[in-house]
């Protein structure tokens, strides 16, 4: 039996940023384009985590994954209320029907 | 297999599970309850990455932020009464097609690189020094951090409120 190691972590990785991207591209609701970027952010994280670990970087990456978290927190804000705004003009949050720039 | 190995195992499952769930089940509540296992699932890899204090923050920033956030995206934004907290998909089969090459691709650098890894001691705990690194060497990103979210948050108010 293989030991755990890097590429394990990083398989995981790959697998939450395609199922991220796939979540952005296919899914018709702003809500759930904002869930595939979840996704992708948390994958960037376990990147991060693991390399430093791995690498022995100490605990730069884990800085760096907490301030992934935290910009994701404010993204996260700013999203909604701009989800909430395009809802009050357009009646609708499907990204595919929002094509025009002023109505 | 060790009972590390079995641990991983189970969180590794239990993420790749729940996302998949995620991004494929037509109902967006059932999405978000789904991205909840994701998240927990994603805290237990940074324990076993030795990252304790990031897997707090995680459970309390993600599932008791993040997610409430999105759930009331959710809620105010679809008519609850009629059906039409569904969604739909557009554009299946290139997404797929696109996605599966794009994971071919990372998947064979993940394979063919030859990782250098250097085994390093698990800390007992990483509090006290993240905190220390977060208020000496990285004194002034965690100001701007804070300042940022502050406008951030202020902004989302003012915008939602026009």
């Amino acid at each position: 039996m293989i030991h755990i190691g890097l590429s394990h972590f990083l398989f995981v990785s790959i697998v939450l940023f395609s199922l991220g991207i796939f979540g952005i591209v296919t899914r018709k609701n702003a809500v759930m384009v904002l869930m595939g970027i979840e996704l992708i952010l948390n994958s960037a994280n376990i990147n991060f985590i693991a390399f430093a670990k791995f690498g022995n970087f100490g605990y730069q990456g884990q800085i760096m994954a907490l301030f992934v978290i935290i910009l994701a927190a404010a993204e996260a804000a700013v999203a909604l209320a701009i989800v909430l705004n395009i809802y009050k003009t357009f009646s609708t949050v499907n990204v595919d029907e929002i094509d025009t720039l002023k109505d | 297999m060790s009972i590390y190995d079995l641990t991983f195992y189970l969180f590794a499952a239990i993420t790749v599970i729940s996302a998949f769930f995620v991004v494929t089940t037509r109902n967006i509540v059932y999405s978000a309850y789904y991205l909840l296992f994701t998240f927990f699932g994603v805290a237990g890899i940074y324990v076993l990455l030795g990252a304790d204090f990031i897997a707090v923050v995680q459970l309390v920033v993600y599932v008791g932020g993040i997610l409430i956030l999105l759930l009331f995206g959710v809620m105010l934004t679809n008519k609850i009464t009629n059906v039409q907290i569904k969604t739909g998909t557009v554009k299946l089969v290139p997404a797929v097609v696109g996605v599966a090459l794009l994971a071919g691709v990372l998947g064979a650098s993940l394979l063919n690189t030859n990782w250098k890894t250097i085994s390093s001691e698990v800390p007992f705990s990483t509090t006290h020094s993240l905190g220390l690194l977060l208020m000496q060497q990285y004194a002034v990103v965690f100001e701007l951090l804070g300042i940022l979210l502050l406008i951030a948050l202020i902004g989302a108010a003012s915008m939602a409120r026009k």
